[in-house]
């Protein structure tokens, strides 16, 4: 058994636990602060210190084993300000950032951000990114965000890096890459009926007749 | 349980060498015979028949069964009176906040729907944000949506409805042009094109991904749509029962806020019940690749108003769970890695399947391996096989697999596995309900007024679903369902509060009455595992 402290309280719980299945073990009914279980919802966020380091940790608590003499506590939720906008629509999607969210553009390069975020993004490098209007390579830096909100938590600027990473992701697909053509082409053979023949009669067929057409690969 | 650890040995510690030579094929009689031996589908063992309710007669797995015929979480026997008025009344009640519930939402009230989107945890807390591998679209140039369906419907065992799977593969491209149009950035070859992967049972390259974020990727998109399109949210706040309506039709929900446990009484004149699948209730005590809200919700409340299920003794048995280290029991690897050239081992490193076989056969395979003495054993005493990623980079050249699936590798590397260099322990995990509650195409179900989309349908999958047609599913069926629903929930012969009321369920109650006499039944819809208790799940 390892000591741990939960919310402030200590507890004894056995290795091998993450801190989510040791606030079980604990009797901890978690509902706020937990989502997939898988690490990608975001939803588990959590802040931790170990014995005797200054430091503090941030982890998904779904996803990072409890030490001997770990302090932690869910983050469940971090206030953010969510910008309303129409990515098909905004005259000018560079321009837009800086409308949405002005204060993209205040980065003071304390690197906190970065030192936070439990997925390793390199998160002050993608708020330049968006600055300088490099969306394709925010999109690169960001890719595996899980909107946890961490590093609003600690942005000096007070800007929500995760969801100005959003905007410019979006902006990136819908307004900068071109549409793919492999699909345009197929979605005009199917609105020109090409398929619908076919599939109709598929649709009609007995269950044996149809077993019979699609039974060999 | 740290002593039993470390009296076993790690099991990285003693690899066999893998041999690289094909594994044996699988011919059609061998291959019912694997099905109906190892696939918990087809066992025999821990199955109920239902002597209740509308699939009364059927034989269905213990843990499904206990949800169906259980008593409401309102009271044992009656119910508590309605209140004078309800507290909120609109034209659609979405319950569930995943892939199918936000799409649904989006667009009924984009329509001109007044829609409330209810759901247990947060938006976006779904399987669909956890989906890896891809979603299925039919645009190489030696593919069709006609081989598609084709595809799906020898993919399902031949049990699969015509009409639904018509339906998915035709409006599959331009839901897919929707999303990309939102912003969604799926993985683009040089020309620009949707990259085409290989998933299992297909017979063409068909799967559109982002990297192995597919799902996260596409709901971190739709949320923030859903947020910002007027659509009121009401989050955790899980619906414990619906409401019934003039003729037999549904009229609403009663939902709970779980932080102060009031009940909210909702008058809908339609309802669209996207509440997802069931893996928290770890069917035959499988760990489970699910969301924590995976509890079939959606199931109980349809059942005792005498909507019909489907297939509903068919689940998907994801082969590759991770089984080691036990801490991510469950956790998904992507059927991607497979199509990308991942094989799987067994104890002496002999392939033993091959690896883009449908899933069903692959996991009834990995199951023979593990029972027959070939499988490898965990220190905590489970039996798995080996998944190898190592071969991917070494056939599509150093570097792909941390490009391609650098989730994997990330959530893997946490846990001390280099996924890179070393294989993975896998055994079956609980993916996916293939049946659910029956629809149509517009996804009317037996009862008036109420609506399905998504996982807790059934139907478009038949008794097996092939890789990245759930996320199609989700997004075709949101879209279309909300749209439909949307639409006849404003054309709805009004009808007023005092025709609303719980019969169904005092109805049901009377039913389990007769036929359990003095048994005591448990409480539904389950709404959270509750993992506390159990401590052999714990790890789950």
């Amino acid at each position: 058994m390892i000591q741990v402290w939960i919310n402030g309280k200590e507890w004894q719980v056995p290795e091998g636990l993450t801190m989510i299945q040791a606030m079980w073990h604990t009797g901890h009914e978690v509902i706020h602060g937990i989502g997939c279980l898988g690490g990608v919802c975001g939803a588990c966020a959590a802040v931790y210190r170990m014995p005797g380091n200054f430091h503090l940790y941030n982890a998904l608590a779904c996803q990072t084993l409890v030490k001997e003499g770990m302090a932690f506590s869910l983050i469940a939720s971090y206030p953010t300000q969510r910008a309303h906008y129409d990515i098909e629509t905004i005259p000018d999607a560079k321009e837009g950032l800086f409308e949405l969210y002005p204060e993209s553009a205040t980065c003071r390069n304390c690197n906190a951000c970065t030192e936070v975020c439990p997925q390793g993004i390199d998160v002050r490098t993608s708020v330049w990114q968006a600055a300088f209007g490099d969306f394709k390579g925010v999109a690169e830096t960001t890719m595996s965000c899980v909107m946890c909100g961490l590093c609003v938590s600690r942005c000096i600027a007070e800007m929500a890096p995760h969801e100005i990473a959003l905007y410019a992701r979006r902006a990136y697909g819908s307004r900068e890459l071109p549409f793919p053509e492999n699909l345009r082409q197929r979605i005009e053979a199917v609105e020109s009926g090409s398929f619908d023949k076919e599939l109709e009669r598929l649709a009609q067929l007995s269950p044996d007749q149809l077993k019979t057409e699609c039974g060999v690969k | 349980m740290t002593t039993e650890t470390s009296s076993l040995s790690n099991p990285y510690d003693h690899l066999p060498s893998f041999d690289p030579e094909d594994p044996p094929p699988v011919a059609s009689p061998e291959r019912e015979e694997l099905l109906r031996r190892y696939y918990p589908d087809y066992r025999p063992d821990r199955k109920t028949t239902l002597r209740v309710g509308p699939n009364k007669g059927e034989v269905i797995p213990d843990e499904i069964a206990s949800i169906l015929e259980s008593r409401s979480l309102l009271g044992s026997t009656a119910m508590p009176p309605l209140p004078g008025v309800p507290d909120t009344e609109v034209d659609l009640l979405v319950i569930g906040g995943g892939g199918a519930g936000i799409m649904a939402s989006i667009f009924a009230q984009q329509a001109g729907a007044n829609v409330l989107l209810t759901t247990k945890l947060r938006v976006g807390d779904s399987n669909t944000v956890m989906a890896e591998g891809g979603i299925q679209v039919a645009l190489g140039d030696d593919d069709s949506p006609v081989r598609h369906f084709k595809d799906a419907y020898r993919g399902g065992h031949f049990t699969g409805e015509p009409e639904l799977l018509s339906v998915l593969v035709r409006e599959g491209p331009d839901v897919i042009a929707w999303l990309v149009k939102k912003g969604v950035l799926f993985d683009r070859d040089p020309s620009g094109n949707l990259s085409l992967r290989k998933g299992g049972g297909t017979s063409r390259p068909r799967l559109i991904s982002a990297k192995d974020y597919t799902g996260l990727e596409i709901v971190r998109v739709l949320k923030e749509d859903l947020m910002n399109s007027g659509v009121s949210i009401w989050e955790f706040s899980p619906a414990v029962e619906l409401l019934q309506g003039p003729e037999g039709s549904c009229a609403g929900a009663i939902l709970r806020d779980v932080d102060n446990g009031t009940l909210k009484w909702v008058k809908a004149n339609a309802v669209l019940l996207a509440t997802g699948g069931t893996g928290r209730l770890h069917i035959g005590d499988f760990a489970t690749s699910n969301h924590f809200g995976a509890t079939g919700d959606g199931l109980v409340m349809a059942y005792r108003m005498g909507a019909k299920l489907l297939n509903m003794e068919s689940f998907q048995y994801h082969p590759t769970g991770v089984i080691y280290p036990s801490e991510m029991a469950g956790m998904l690897i992507t059927e991607a890695v497979r199509g990308a050239g991942a094989r799987m081992f067994n104890r002496s490193g002999k392939r033993f399947v091959p690896e883009l076989e449908t899933r069903d056969v692959v996991a009834a395979a990995i199951i023979r391996e593990c029972e027959e003495g070939r499988g490898v054993r965990t220190p905590s005493g489970h039996h798995g096989v080996y998944l190898d990623l190592t071969s991917i980079d070494r056939e599509m050249g150093e570097g792909t697999v941390e490009r391609r699936f650098p989730n994997i590798v990330k959530l893997m590397g946490k846990h001390q596995v280099d996924c890179t260099k070393q294989p993975i322990l896998v055994y079956p995990t609980l993916h996916y309900q293939n049946g659910g509650i029956a629809s149509d195409t517009a996804g009317h179900t037996s009862i008036p007024g109420l609506y399905v989309a998504g996982e807790v349908s059934g139907g478009v999958h038949g008794k097996n679903r092939l890789m990245g047609n759930s996320l199609l599913e989700v997004f075709v069926y949101g879209r279309r369902v909300g749209l439909i629903s949307a639409d006849e929930a404003r054309n709805r012969k009004p009808f007023s509060w005092h025709e609303v009321s719980l019969g169904h369920v005092e109805r049901f109650h009377r039913e389990l009455d007769r036929e359990f006499p003095g048994t005591p039944l448990s409480e539904a819809p389950v709404l959270f595992p509750d993992y506390r208790k159990h401590s052999h799940h714990a790890s789950s």
